[in-house]
């Protein structure tokens, strides 16, 4: 499904990921970990789109197609998905009519008419209940006040309106108590199938307790440095990154 | 000639015409004898700092149509709120149109200034309140009291609420090019009473076309004034609306404007606090490109205690569009307890936009609260990024942002059809469908 091949990527002229190799199939669950300032963002942002970030070398393959020229809409479109670490507040836009925004959108990059009224409703409500929103959470301003764990609350409910085929999250468990690590994680492993997949990237092996992944790879100064299974978390949990910094 | 000289010329052939502007010879004689000295504001007034009215005082505008202007109602039908009922006065090139027009005296006076400049009836209450907070001294206040003839008049009695809202529409066709036209509102409410009004200018051509509109509004003890504005979007179209507010004790009056386009735009909006215990509000939303000028110069005096007033006007500016805000606000020594709410938020979409803006306090009292802020700045890279994940393409998501910084102005409109066509203005604007009702 994705399939990264020697990518070295950065933004204002700074290289910051040297050569990633990842490859990634459908049903799978891949962590990636590492250090702070290792790239892990800039991974996750540079498979999304964000156009401030250049490809300078290596590809990004997605469903077999080269998308590092795609815009991030076009990417969105195609199946992949960014729940981000810190996600931006709108105020003046509420959560139920940006989403509706969002998968009308995606439907007309396919063709398709917008979705019908009731359904969008019938869809929005057991995507809510999923994640435990309130349906008064739903009528806010997107993101504005919402505590930590309302916004990855939030991500994880947009990417189940969604249903991207590549899910990315970005240190989803950040800023979150351990009720809301359980919700966000269960809605996530709900919408877990054989046809998608998800890279989880996080800093600590805590939120890997909930989400298994089926391999765990580890980044350091902008490369993989070591891929394993899930023992390789555990491994770090104990160790820390300080034995894999040494190894490299 | 110029059109200063153009004006003064008119004006002889104006006062000799018969017609209702008899009645206020002497109001204005002294009116144009103001302009007469003053002339035309120029950008050496600090007032007019930023606005330059060169290009429209070269321009040879008349202020006789020449020719009869009818309209069909399938002409103009989006220009009129139909998902609503309301009283109607429409002139088409600053002539009465009635077909168009559905005015009452039933409960309340929704009629023409003509009418009450010369109907008996109506005297005692001209007297008693035309031209009576205009600013007498200002050129283009002054230069519209000259050649009063033509407005729309609302009188609601004590205890009167106005269950429909009022359209004022001005429309300008091709017929005639080039035409001045200066209509001039009163409308008085007395305690308690309410009313909602829509204004909306718009013309109808390309031709170049001159409003200079003077609005004299008095709010009674208690009274509502829901007042929206619905500026000229025609690129060779001008607009310096002068609207004067007179408040009385507990009266609340609340001006909406939006600016769309329009080569210039200038809104003189001005309060004047009469006694204690009042509130005024005003709000904008200007969404403007190419080479459109927008100007909001708001006055608000506090002359007693416990008043508020808010302030919140919303500035988008693209390709090489301007903005000026100026917000003056006076708090006098009585006016103890004021709370006085301004904002400015500006938000420049392309390199060559620009907006001025400046607040102005002048503030005698000690114990108030007086908020002002403003801010200039791009959209929201991050913002973007984030609606494009989702699978919203760049130029929708650019609308979405717009329309969700202009949102807080929009809340607070009362009228659902008036929200609806706000937002339909908006989405077209942008170029977008936002995707939802509001």
């Amino acid at each position: 499904m994705l399939s990264i091949d020697n990518l070295h990527a950065g933004c204002e002229g700074k290289t910051i990921l040297q050569g990633i190799n990842l490859d990634v199939k459908p049903g799978e669950v891949h962590a990636i970990m590492g250090p702070n300032g290792s790239g892990k963002s800039t991974l996750s942002t540079v498979i999304a789109g964000h156009e401030d970030y250049e490809v300078s070398q290596g590809s990004i393959l997605f469903d077999g197609e080269d998308i590092a020229e795609l815009s991030a809409d076009e990417r969105a479109h195609k199946g992949i998905f960014l729940s981000f670490q810190y996600p931006v507040e709108i105020p003046g836009v509420t959560v139920t009519n940006f989403i509706k925004t969002a998968i009308n959108q995606n439907r007309k990059a396919k063709g398709l008419e917008d979705m019908p009224a009731n359904e969008m409703l019938k869809k929005i409500r057991e995507k809510a209940a999923l994640l435990e929103i309130d349906s008064r959470f739903l009528s806010r301003s997107l993101n504005e006040g919402f505590s930590g764990g309302e916004k990855k609350r939030n991500e994880i409910f947009q990417m189940a309106m969604l249903e991207p085929k590549l899910a990315i999250l970005d240190e989803t468990d950040s800023g979150l108590d351990i009720d809301a690590l359980r919700i966000v994680a269960n809605g996530v492993n709900k919408l877990k199938g054989s046809d998608n997949a998800i890279v989880v990237i996080t800093h600590y092996q805590r939120l890997l307790d909930y989400i298994v992944p089926d391999f765990v790879h580890v980044l350091h100064e902008g490369k993989i440095v070591k891929s394993g299974t899930k023992e390789l978390a555990l491994a770090l949990e104990e160790k820390g990154y300080d034995w894999i910094k040494q190894g490299a | 000639m110029d059109l200063q000289e153009t004006l003064l010329s008119s004006y002889l052939a104006f006062d000799a015409q018969d017609g209702p502007q008899r009645t206020l010879q002497d109001e204005r004689a002294a009116a144009i004898e103001v302009f007469e000295q003053q002339g035309f504001p120029t950008k050496k007034e600090e007032d007019w700092k930023y606005t330059s009215l060169r290009n429209l005082t070269k321009t040879n505008f008349s202020v006789f149509p020449k020719e009869d202007a009818s309209l069909k109602l399938e002409d103009v039908k989006p220009y009129i709120l139909q998902d609503v009922d309301t009283y109607k006065i429409v002139f088409v090139d600053g002539v009465y149109n009635a077909y168009l027009s559905e005015t009452t005296h039933e409960g309340a006076d929704i009629c023409l200034l003509s009418a009450a400049l010369t109907k008996k009836k109506y005297a005692a209450v001209v007297k008693k309140y035309f031209n009576t907070i205009a600013e007498k001294e200002e050129s283009l206040t002054a230069l519209n009291t000259a050649f009063t003839k033509e407005g729309a008049y609302i009188y609601v009695p004590e205890g009167k609420v106005v269950e429909k809202p009022v359209q004022i529409i001005h429309f300008s066709t091709a017929k005639n090019p080039k035409l001045l036209v200066q209509p001039r509102n009163l409308i008085v409410l007395e305690k308690n009473a309410e009313i909602q009004i829509v204004e909306r200018h718009q013309s109808l051509s390309e031709n170049a076309t001159f409003t200079n509109v003077v609005t004299e509004v008095f709010t009674a003890q208690n009274a509502q004034l829901d007042y929206y504005k619905i500026q000229n979007d025609h690129t060779e179209a001008s607009l310096i609306d002068s609207t004067y507010i007179s408040q009385q004790k507990h009266s609340h009056a609340k001006v909406h404007t939006f600016s769309f386009g329009g080569k210039l735009t200038r809104n003189n909006l001005n309060f004047y606090h009469k006694d204690a215990e009042i509130n005024s509000t005003m709000k904008g939303i200007t969404l403007i490109e190419g080479t459109q000028f927008v100007d909001h110069h708001t006055l608000v005096h506090h002359a007693q205690p416990n008043s508020e007033s808010h302030q919140d006007y919303k500035g988008i500016f693209a390709e090489k569009a301007t903005g000026v805000f100026n917000g003056k606000i006076i708090v006098e020594k009585e006016a103890q307890k004021t709370n006085a709410f301004q904002q400015n938020n500006n938000i420049l979409m392309d390199d060559k936009a620009s907006i001025n803006t400046k607040p102005q306090l002048e503030i005698f009292a000690d114990d108030v609260k007086c908020s002002h802020g403003c801010t200039i700045g791009q959209l929201d890279e991050d913002a973007l990024f984030y609606l494009q994940s989702r699978g919203i393409p760049k130029k929708e998501a650019r609308g979405l942002l717009t329309y969700a910084f202009a949102n807080n102005v929009l809340q607070s409109v009362q009228i659902d059809s008036v929200k609806k066509r706000i937002n339909k203005l908006i989405a077209n604007k942008l170029g977008v469908n936002i995707g939802f009702d509001v």
